[in-house]
This record gives C-alpha cells, structure tokens and sequence, in this order.
C-alpha cells in the first residue's frame, strides 16, 4: 500500500499538522511518524483542498493547436486545481454522450485532474432545441452542468425549458449572460475608453439584462441558474438581491476582472480582448467584494487559450479569451486582500468547496475529513512568481499577465494521493495510458 | 516623432510644428517650376490601404512623390474579413522591403499600434477603423488657420455621426489641443456613451449652435447607418442636422463651411452651400498635401536637416 505522510503544512482550520495518504485517501492528521511513508516537507506550506474550475476551456475535440486536455490538465494542475469543469463548445459540439464521454476520456488518460465535461444546454449551441441533457446525464461522463457559453442562451423560452429539464436530471444551467442584439459588433466594455479607443462597446446592461430575466425565470420556475464570468457593479447587486430573495442563484467571476480594466485596451493588444470585457475600476472593486461576502460564490478562470494566429494580430481580428488556469490563484489571493493578511478560509471556499459543490463533484473541495480522497493542494504563501506565456504549460501562450510579478505560488498538487505537481514542476501524471 | 498615430499624442508643441511644417512646404514647392522637394531621396513609403480610400492614398503618394521618396502602393485584405495572409505577415513583408515609412488605412481601430510593435519603421495612421485620421484633422486645422489665424478660443462645431466619425475623433482632440472650443452636434444614437468624458460642449439641437460658431464642420453620413437603426429617415435627418441656406445663413458671416468629403449632396449639405466660397472643401484637398508632406518629413529626418 502507498503511504505518503505531508509533513508540517498549514492545515485550514487545524493549524500546523501533518497528512498520512495511503490509497489516495486521507487516512489520518495530527503529528505523525510513520516508518513506511514517503515524506514531503510542507514546512511554511498552506494545504489547501484542491482547486476546482468551474469553467474551462480545453480545446479538444476540435482545436488541439491551441490547447488539449492532457496540456489543459496539465496548465490546471499547475495552478493547484484538481478538478476542472470543461465547457462544451468545442468542435464539434459537447452536446451528445458520445463527446461528453470522450472529453471525460481524455481526461482520464492524461491523469492531472478530474476533467468533468459540461454539456450544451442547445444542440450545435444553435439555441434552438435542447440538447439531450437527460443522455449525458446518464452517460458515463455523468454530466450535471450545461451550458451553452461562448454563446448566451438568448431564447427565453428555450431557457426556461432548460431550467425546466435540467432539474429532473439534478442538472443546473450555467449561464454566458449577452443579451447578443445589444452586443452586436462589440470589440471591448462600452465607456469612456471605447469611446475614445473607437471601439463598439459591449454595454453592461447586455449582461445585466439577461442576468435580470434569468433570475426571474429561476425564480418562477423554483429552478437553480448559475452566472457565469460576472463583470460588473450592476450583475452583482442584482445578485445579491435575487439571493435575498431565496431564489437559487449562483455565480463565478473571473480572475481577469478581479484586477483589470477596460484601460488595458489602450495599446490594442488583443491579449486584454476578453468576452466578457475587462470593466471599470468600480466593477472590479464592486466584484471583490461581492467575492469577498459571498454574492459571489466562486472564482472561476474562463482559461481560453488561442492560437498566436488568433491573439497576435489586430484587435478586431482577435478572438476572444485569456489563459486563466495557472494564474487564477494569485489574482484570487490578491483580489481577497493580498498574500500578507490573507483569508485562506475564504479563499479556499471560492476556489474550491463551494465550486465543487455547483458542479456536484463530491469528491472535491472538502477539508481533509478522515476517508475523503486526497486532493489538495500545498501552496507558498510567501512565494511570488512572474509570469511568461512560454513558461505556462498551456499550450498557447495568451495570458494578460505577461511580465507581471504575482504572489503565492503552487508547490504541490496531489490527486488522489498522487502528486501532479512537486516543488512547483510537473510529474509524470498517473494516468490510465 | 517617430509615429502618427493619433492626435491625442501630440502635444501642442508638435501639433504647431507639424502645420508650420505644412506652411513650409506648401511655400517651398510653390515657388519651384518642378514642385519636387528632394528631402526624402532614397526613402521607401509604403501606402498599406486595407481599405479603398483613392483621396487619401493619392494625397499621401502626392506628398511622398514631391519630397522625392519611392511610393510603393499595397493594396491588401483584412485578416479579419480574408483568412490567410495576416497583418503580422504583411508587416513582415514590408519590413524586408525596408518601409522606411508606412502609411497604413484600415477597417480596424488600432492596427497603426500593432505594426509599430512588430515594424521598425514609422507609421502613418491613414485612418484606422472609427478611432483615428490624424491628417485629416492636421489638414482641417490648417484650413482652420488659414480662414481664421490662430485656434484659440475659437468655437468649431462638428455635426453629425459622431460615433462612427474618426475625422471627428481626431478633430476633438486636435483642436482642443490647439486651444479651440469644440462642440459636438448630432442626433443621441450617433453620439458615443460616456462623450462627455471628451474635451468637447454635446448638443443635439443645431439651429442654437450656429450663431457662436466660428467654423462649421459637417461629417458625412453613411447611408447604411438609417437601415442600422440610428436614425428614422434621410428626410427626418437633413430636416434636423443638415445645413442648408437657411441655416448657413445663420452662421457668423466669415466662418468657414468644412467637410471631410466625399459629401452626400442634399443629405447633411445642400448643394448651394457645398458650392459655395464660403466652404473650403477644395483648399483641404490641396493643404492635404502640404499637411502630408511635413508629416512624412518630419517624422522620416526628425526635422534635423532643414
Ligand atoms: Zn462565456
């Protein structure tokens, strides 16, 4: 049987302890010697429960040039998650059991993380009929999240049938909030910048109006909805009012608008090009604190990795999307207060219980109870770290964190007992080929 | 200056340099029986039109050709509307032809920025999408100070598209920095959100702005831009932002009528008024190329070597 013993980590809630694995399972805590063990210091370390990202791009079926699930795997166990959850428009489509359970193949065989596919809520994402939600419910690849993003579920018809299905298969509908007439032609965030940038804006009220409607539908309906990449002032106080309310609402914001701006555009270069677009000053700040309170339940990183092909032209020509999964801690960290006094409580419960809790993964984001899986995840509260796309193990390079300096850094992730990552590196993953 | 890419880089001291500059040249060539300057001898231009604009690529082949430069003209495709070749490849063909300068139009706000980074050569904006047109407000202001002198305190009224105008968006910024008023008329859809962030009086009624202006500028409207919604009829349109006689007569006798051309007749101008002295829509043509000429000269020498 393979022990390993975690030696002398920050342990949420417990203190300094140490982590006796054996099966993959969490087997005992406290102070232990145990002579059969592998050994890893933890000293200065904080255990956190492995990451889980509730939105993920990972390219595969379709566009393996810019990213695949084993490069995916490989970029979300870098950045301390475990279990990721991946969005369904590919190509083709997420939206039968036959690629669900090919992309939760995939998954398997790279053996980084937990890669739980998320459905298209439409056939094709054309949003006109439902895809069959019910089949990749049941299928192998257990789907419970659907989502048809890249594209907003505009119909409201359609989406109250969505509602409407995904309960009876205990599924949830996550939400990409672009009420698109409002939207047509838009390149960033509608104000003051775009007007100067000569740039279409996306106006707010494109998202906060689908936000609105979908609240009331979920309302009416007594379904769940969840609100994905929140970004702005507006979404998260209509949030906050629709949970007041008792209406079962969720919602994730992404780590590029916990701290930028619309003015990143101000150069051109496409690598800020990001659907939602990056806010104001007041967004971001509204944001956090909608984070820090709980309006806001998850952090999740939108990673969409593209080609240079597609980020190293002109902005128009640019799609849409930033790399997310081995920064998303940082930015996190430091939007809850920064690495000196930092909540790893709080952080904890946006990036790992309570996202794996929307997305119904079990065997995640809990706190090391005797029994449980062992996901987790070491991390240096002191470390900082600068980022260069061509260091990321992503297989695109498009990150809007180039060249900056940020805090914490991973030093080990463990799934299932077996590390991923040890001393901030890759392993050789434990996968099923 | 290595680069023009847009006015609200310059500051009041380039901006005067550069319509010295344009008095300069038209003045040197002038007075020659060849108009040919040979500043810019053995210098490349590159006119890089991603989109058909004849006026503004003849203007700025005209100012290199007289300052004695090798024009090459490429017309290309947007990468956004044509896959295959992309701006980057473009840029780099250029750069192995040794642009020394590249003057660059195209449908996209911001490709000047994008082939500066990637070019070591200087670049003109030639008007990029609906952001910049720095020649064209450098010309406008020129004709502004030849009809008027200088631009301080003065009240310039812009009318029209505001949203998708870059000759108003570099005009906004130009003209503020060369100490003039400028006022924005035009109908709400057409003016961008958050205006009133820019250096500039907003006013949709154009009767009560004429009395006080002391030059007029009408933009062109699209026609696509009524089957877009933004206003309900070409008639509603002319009625409420064209100038016509009755409205020209309005405006303080010596200001000057100015349009960026070509002008839809009968849409924001009435012919009588197109045609008549006070517009000055045939001396922008002509100060086009002095305004070009100092721009590729200066920004090519560093204005080192007069
Ligand atoms: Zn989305």
């Amino acid at each position: 049987m393979k022990k390993t013993v975690i030696k002398g980590a920050d342990v949420l809630g417990r203190g300094r302890s140490d982590l006796l694995i054996a099966d993959g399972r969490l087997v005992e805590t406290g102070r232990l010697d145990i002579a059969d063990a592998e050994v890893v210091d933890a000293d200065g370390l904080v255990a956190l429960p492995g990451l889980v990202d509730l939105h993920t791009h990972l390219r595969q079926p379709g566009y393996e040039e810019s990213e695949t699930v084993l490069s995916g795997s490989q970029a979300a166990a870098k950045g301390g998650y475990t279990a990721v959850c991946a969005m369904a428009n590919s190509t083709p489509v997420a939206d039968s059991p036959a690629v669900v359970e090919q992309v939760a193949d995939l998954g398997r065989r790279a053996g980084y993380v937990d890669v739980q596919p998320i459905g298209a809520v439409s056939q094709g994402l054309e949003g006109r009929r439902l895809a069959e939600m019910g089949e990749m419910a049941q299928s192998q690849a257990r789907v419970r999240m659907f989502s048809d993003d890249g594209k907003c579920v505009n119909d409201p018809l359609l989406m109250r049938r969505a509602l409407e299905y995904a309960a009876s298969v205990d599924g949830l509908i996550a939400q990409h909030a672009e009420e698109s007439r409002l939207t047509e032609g838009s390149q960033m965030h509608e104000g003051a910048v775009s007007a100067r940038l000569g740039m279409v804006g996306w106006p707010e009220v494109a998202e906060t109006s689908i936000i609105a409607r979908d609240v009331l539908l979920a309302e009416y309906l007594d379904a769940r909805v969840h609100f994905c990449h929140v970004s702005t002032r507006r979404s998260a106080e209509i949030i906050a009012a629709a949970k007041k309310r008792g209406v079962a609402v969720t919602a994730e914001v992404c780590p590029h608008h916990l701290i930028l701006t619309d003015h990143a555009a101000q150069g051109y270069d496409p690598v800020f090009k990001v659907n939602p677009p990056l806010r104001e000053n007041d967004d971001v700040e509204a944001l956090r604190s909608a984070l820090a309170d709980g309006t806001i339940d998850a952090v999740a990183t939108d990673h969409a990795p593209h080609s240079a092909e597609n980020k190293d032209c002109e902005w128009n020509a640019a799609r849409p999307g930033m790399l997310g999964l081995e920064t998303a801690l940082s930015i996190a960290v430091e939007a809850l207060g920064g690495p000196e006094d930092v909540d790893w409580n709080l952080v904890a419960e946006r990036t790992s219980r309570t996202p794996a809790r929307i997305a119904g993964l079990r065997a995640h984001g809990h706190d090391f109870d005797i029994g449980a899986e062992a996901n987790l995840t070491l991390v240096d509260p002191g470390g900082r770290w600068t980022v260069y796309g061509n260091e990321l193990s992503s297989l695109s390079t498009n990150t809007p964190y180039a060249g900056m300096e940020l805090p914490v850094t991973v030093n080990a992730t463990f799934l299932r007992g077996n590390a991923t990552v040890r001393n901030g590196q890759l392993t050789e993953a434990m996968g099923e080929n | 200056m290595k680069h023009l890419i847009d006015t609200a880089d310059l500051s009041r001291e380039q901006a005067e340099l550069l319509l010295h500059q344009a008095e300069e040249m038209s003045r040197a060539v002038s007075g020659r029986e060849v108009p040919k300057l040979p500043a810019l001898r053995g210098r490349t231009v590159v006119n890089l039109f991603f989109e058909d604009s004849t006026r503004t690529r003849t203007s700025f082949e005209t100012a290199a050709k007289r300052l004695s430069a090798d024009v090459v003209n490429f017309a290309a495709k947007s990468s956004s509307v044509n896959k295959g070749e992309s701006l980057k490849d473009t840029a780099l063909t250029l750069q192995a032809m040794g642009a020394d300068a590249v003057v660059v139009r195209h449908g996209a706000a911001g490709v000047p920025e994008r082939l500066a980074t990637w070019l070591p050569s200087s670049i003109l904006n030639a008007g990029d999408g609906l952001r910049g047109h720095p020649t064209q407000a450098l010309l406008d202001a020129y004709t502004l100070q030849q009809r008027l002198g200088r631009l301080d305190g003065r009240t310039v009224t812009i009318v029209g598209d505001i949203l998708h105008s870059r000759v108003a968006r570099s005009n906004v910024w130009l003209l503020n920095t060369l100490g003039a008023n400028v006022r924005l008329i035009g109908p709400p859809t057409l003016m961008p959100r958050r205006i009133e962030s820019w250096p500039a009086e907003v006013g949709y009624d154009l009767d009560a702005a004429l009395p006080d202006s002391d030059a007029i500028m009408m933009l062109r409207v699209q026609r696509e831009r009524m089957l877009g919604g933004f206003f309900p009829s070409e008639r509603e349109y002319s009625l409420r932002y064209g100038l016509d006689q009755r409205r020209a007569a309005r405006l303080p006798e010596e200001a000057p009528i100015m349009h960026p051309g070509p002008m839809n007749r009968g849409l924001e101008i009435a012919s009588a008024v197109a045609d008549s002295p006070r517009t000055t829509i045939v001396d922008q043509v002509t100060n086009g190329i002095w305004v070009r000429m100092a721009a590729l000269y200066l920004l090519l020498t560093n204005g080192d070597d007069e």
